[in-house]
């Protein structure tokens, strides 16, 4: 079984960001990036399935120079190859951009199964795995929190609203995984090693035989046109008191001043 | 092109989800704006009655396709059916809701359809003729405002409980005009085997109006019980934060925040929740927001519109209590 990952490198979630006085995008300055975390649990599915069937483990990633860290990370918990998509060209891409060139580096026969996180928690978007099905005419599962391979096909379990959807994909698919499918290993220090030495192949769009005008800002539909911080919350009341009068006073409120109740 | 807004319209056990109304509510104004019409889009197996109440609520069009490869949810066939009906009629925009459906569906349709494509849309306007939206990123550390290129197709996919559903007009009628379905069943490739029903006596969390939910100060599964009865008073559904999902108290699907669901009721009312970075991206949207934790210096008092300072142990029952008796009041 051959299995692609596709894994992005986003600002670690715990971190501050500083939105550029300008509004265009995030200062990167100082700034960790790690591994998206959803993309970790697509890695270790996949290390999992080479463990049970063998087979490899392909990572694949869309992005700048810097992004070859994720790539990195994930050979380092055991993935046996990588391949980084850098082109100036994908600068200003949207998803549909990305999920192409993605697509184009995969191609329809080299796999069985291809794996991503269900979103990636910079953009929060959700749309490469699905959108990457498509162009590779592939049947896709999403946000799927169990996976089981049988002959020629995957039964996945996912969350719906109130429900838990069975479902049986036909392979080669693009299935993309939830944080309770599986806990993502550490990388073992030979593995870090191991992924010191291990080759990552960069390519460009035009090593994937697709023009800048396919898939970079020419052909984007969406475009991001400024950041701003959240709305602050208002600051808040502390109830003071005994417990009975705190809980008193906390209905009245709700009931006639934010009128909720 | 044509000026038509578009509301993909989802169903579950027979009737619409909440969501859709919301989405027909905000489509109206959206038309006028556009100076077109609201077209729902009905797909199922056995939904001919769905038009009057789509119409009820804003549809002018209702096109429906009504098959019994329709009556389950699959990625294959729904995008089939779709794709060619938008293909031809260029809605200026199609709103999908942000449901386990409308996520797994919108890209797919987009990526085929080669329309640009939001997700998870706070706001959605026309301005000079075109379309924008904002929508929360980075953990909900900052707002993008992000506008469609081009006068292709649009597709915005809406979060749930953002827009008030409209008020129903049951004199309101709508076009009704079929979309003839010819699937091939080999042509789907995904085949639910179960639908398992996960036991819940509430609303979904992103449905609904009020959300109790509880985190580590809860110090066990047996005290969710608690949470649950102040629930069942308010009418209201249970989450909870991260760790008490780590620890096996509850399942995943509790789970609100970053690595769990945003949802943004009228009313969340934190128990026991120190409210890291990690439960805010999740809940911080939220109207009015109680936290009941017997730390002052939690984090969550900072964004709470009311604190309480105490024991949960005590104030949650009494909290149980004292809505009952204003519930009691308001319908007795």
């Amino acid at each position: 079984m051959d299995v692609a990952v596709c894994v992005k490198h986003v600002p670690d979630t715990e971190a501050a960001i500083r939105i550029r006085a300008d509004g265009h995008g995030i200062d990167e300055n100082g700034l960790p990036f790690v591994m998206n975390y959803y993309d970790e649990h697509g890695v270790e599915e996949a290390l999992r399935i080479k463990e049970r069937l063998g087979g490899t483990v392909t990572l694949l990633t869309a992005g700048p120079v810097r992004a070859a860290l994720a790539l990195r990370s994930g050979l380092a918990m055991g993935a046996d190859a990588a391949v980084h998509i850098e082109d100036p060209a994908l600068e200003g891409a949207d998803h549909l951009g990305v999920a192409k060139a993605l697509a184009a580096a995969i191609g329809a026969q080299r796999y069985d199964l291809i794996l991503c996180g269900k979103l990636a928690t910079d953009d929060n978007a959700a749309i490469v795995g699905p959108a990457l099905a498509e162009f590779l005419g592939f049947p896709q599962a999403t946000a799927v929190t169990k996976l089981e391979l049988g002959d020629g096909t995957a039964t996945v379990h996912r969350e719906v609203e109130g429900a838990i959807e069975v479902l049986r994909v036909a392979l080669p698919a693009v299935i993309t995984v939830e944080r309770s499918i599986n806990e993502p290993r550490y990388p073992s220090l030979p593995g870090i090693m191991k992924a010191k030495r291990t080759p990552v192949t960069t390519k460009t769009l035009g090593d994937l035989g697709l023009a800048p005008g396919e898939v970079g800002i020419a052909a984007a539909r969406v475009e991001v046109l400024d950041l701003s911080p959240p709305p602050q919350r208002r600051a808040g009341r502390i109830l003071q008191g005994e417990p009975a009068e705190m809980v008193k006073d906390l209905v009245r409120l709700l009931h006639e001043e934010a009128k909720v109740l | 092109m044509s000026s038509d807004i578009w509301v993909l319209a989802e169903y579950a056990g027979g009737r619409p989800r909440k969501i859709t109304f919301e989405l027909l509510g905000k489509a109206s104004g959206l038309a006028q704006e556009a100076g077109g019409q609201v077209v729902a889009l009905a797909l199922g197996s056995g939904i001919a009655g769905a038009a009057q109440e789509l119409a009820a609520h804003g549809a002018d069009v209702v096109r429906v396709a009504d098959d019994p490869l329709l009556g389950q949810y699959t990625t294959d066939a729904y995008a089939a059916v779709i794709e060619p009906v938008v293909s031809v009629e260029e809605p200026f925009l199609l709103m999908i809701g942000s449901t386990a459906m409308g996520r797994d569906l919108a890209p797919r349709l987009a990526a085929r359809l080669g329309a640009g494509i939001v997700t998870d849309c706070a706001t959605v306007e026309v301005v000079d003729g075109g379309v924008e939206t904002t929508r929360p990123v980075m953990t909900r550390k900052a707002i993008a405002r992000v506008a469609f290129r081009g006068d292709g197709i649009r597709i915005a996919v809406v979060l749930p409980n953002i827009f008030a559903p409209p008020r129903p007009d049951p004199s309101r009628a709508a076009e009704v005009l079929p979309i003839s379905v010819t699937l091939d069943p080999a042509s789907i490739r995904t085949q639910v085997l179960e639908v398992k029903a996960i036991a819940r006596e509430t609303l979904p969390l992103t449905e609904a109006d009020i959300i109790v939910s509880g985190g580590r100060g809860l110090r066990g599964p047996e005290h969710f019980g608690l949470l649950k009865e102040l629930a069942q008073a308010l009418g209201a559904a249970v989450g909870s934060s991260r760790p008490p999902v780590d620890s096996g108290w509850v399942p995943h699907d509790y789970e609100i925040g970053q690595t769990g669901k945003t949802v943004n009721p009228q009313l969340y009312i934190a128990c026991g929740i120190s409210g890291a970075p990690q439960h805010l991206a999740g809940m911080s949207g939220s109207r009015t927001i109680v936290a009941i934790n017997k730390d002052p210096q939690a984090p969550i008092f900072s964004i709470a519109s009311y604190g309480v300072v105490g024991d949960l142990f005590v104030v949650v029952p009494l909290l149980t209590e004292e809505v009952r008796r204003l519930r009691g009041a308001s319908h007795g």
